[in-house]
């Protein structure tokens, strides 16, 4: 019965989207798009991408704002801040936002910008680490983050990664929830038709953390998987854990090559 | 916390309306949204008066109600005969003021 309301849904959403995808394809998306991969930028209203365009416009700019001040803050028992070891972000911090998720030989595992920052916190630092999605670790973050902005996505895949990748790959194709929904399911199969009112993304990772207009703030690439699972019915992972780390791998390899948005604005 | 930002376009002539545009990161908390805990709503608290003077005289003025979303962001047309100040005060409803100055100069 479940199964049957599901595949109704899903049925009257593509038929109702045809059109809407069609038009968008004949538009020239330049950057956003990198052969038959597209920014979520692309499935945006043109409202939402002018909001985007404009650096003053933009909200996601107050967390990038405020974590250039953290940046130059001391914090902790050891009286550091960011910048005593890694000086000029713009120079340091150039290109991470495009790389992350890493291998870091230490913990043995992948680690992603977040991790990062509070591995510095606590073992540089002296500091407590910030929790997921608090303002100053999703300011760092996005400060961080936008220091590539407009480069290519472009993590490393193999080598000691590849494990990681094949576990985010996998995650990525595995059916969950009581809808029984993977992410391919939407993020492949159906980008561009609507579910419900929202219009299906390929479900790129280039621009977290992102504004999105629901939320009314800023939020972590985490807070969007957590309500993807939900979505699906499915008991959402903790933000930060290690399989969705696993999967940003698996994303940021869907999205390579295309720009880094951070702070990108969505609905 | 409040923190304001504006920006002044450059093209100003004598006479002329130019746009200034704010944008201010603030909650605007609607007063209806339940804490889930308590099951009492959280307080209203949103920024319910927005003010622009030039150079101390009044020129624009906007009332904001809850439906207005989180960091608002206002854009307006400002016309001058000569270089001045355009002053900024956001009002929230416990009476904290933000205020922001920037001048701006006409060409002659």
């Amino acid at each position: 019965m479940k199964r049957q309301t599901v595949l109704f849904c899903l049925s009257v959403a593509a038929g109702n989207l045809m059109n809407t995808a069609n038009a968008a394809d004949t538009e020239d998306w330049s950057s956003f798009q990198v052969k038959d991969r597209r920014s979520g930028y692309t499935y945006a209203r043109v409202e939402t991408r002018a909001i985007q365009d404009d650096d003053f416009d933009n909200p996601g700019y107050i967390w990038v704002e405020n974590g250039a001040e953290l940046w130059a803050t001391q914090d902790g028992s050891k009286g550091k801040s960011c910048m005593d070891c890694h000086d000029d972000a713009a120079a340091s911090m150039r290109s991470v936002g495009a790389t992350y998720p890493v291998y870091l030989p230490q913990s043995k595992k992948l680690i992603n910008i977040e991790n990062r920052i509070n591995q510095c916190r606590t073992a540089q630092m002296g500091a407590s680490a910030w929790a997921w999605d608090t303002e100053p670790l999703l300011a760092m973050t996005a400060f961080i983050k936008n220091q590539s902005k407009g480069m290519a996505v472009s993590p490393q895949i193999d080598g000691p990664a590849a494990p990681f990748f094949e576990a985010g790959k996998a995650f990525y194709h595995q059916r969950r929830g009581q809808l029984d929904l993977a992410c391919l399911h939407c993020h492949e199969m159906n980008h561009g038709r609507m579910l419900r009112a929202q219009r299906l993304s390929q479900g790129m990772s280039n621009g977290f953390p992102t504004y999105r207009l629901k939320w009314q703030t800023l939020g972590s690439l985490h807070r969007r998987f957590r309500g993807c699972n939900r979505q699906v019915r499915a008991i959402p992972y903790a933000a930060g854990a290690d399989e969705y780390v696993n999967l940003e791998l698996y994303l940021a390899w869907r999205a390579r090559g295309l720009p880094v948005e951070t702070p990108a604005v969505r609905n | 916390m409040a923190k304001p930002r504006v920006k002044i376009s450059k093209k100003i002539k004598k006479a002329e309306p130019f746009e200034v545009k704010t944008l201010i990161s603030h909650k605007m908390e609607s007063g209806q949204r339940k804490n889930e805990e308590t099951g009492e709503n959280f307080p209203r608290k949103i920024i319910n008066t927005f003010i622009c003077k030039l150079d101390g005289e009044e020129v624009f003025r906007v009332k904001l109600y809850p439906a207005v979303s989180a960091n608002p962001f206002l854009s307006f047309y400002v016309t001058a005969e000569k270089s001045g100040e355009l002053e900024f005060i956001w009002i929230e409803d416990d009476g904290t003021e933000t205020q922001y100055k920037k001048s701006f100069e006409v060409p002659a």
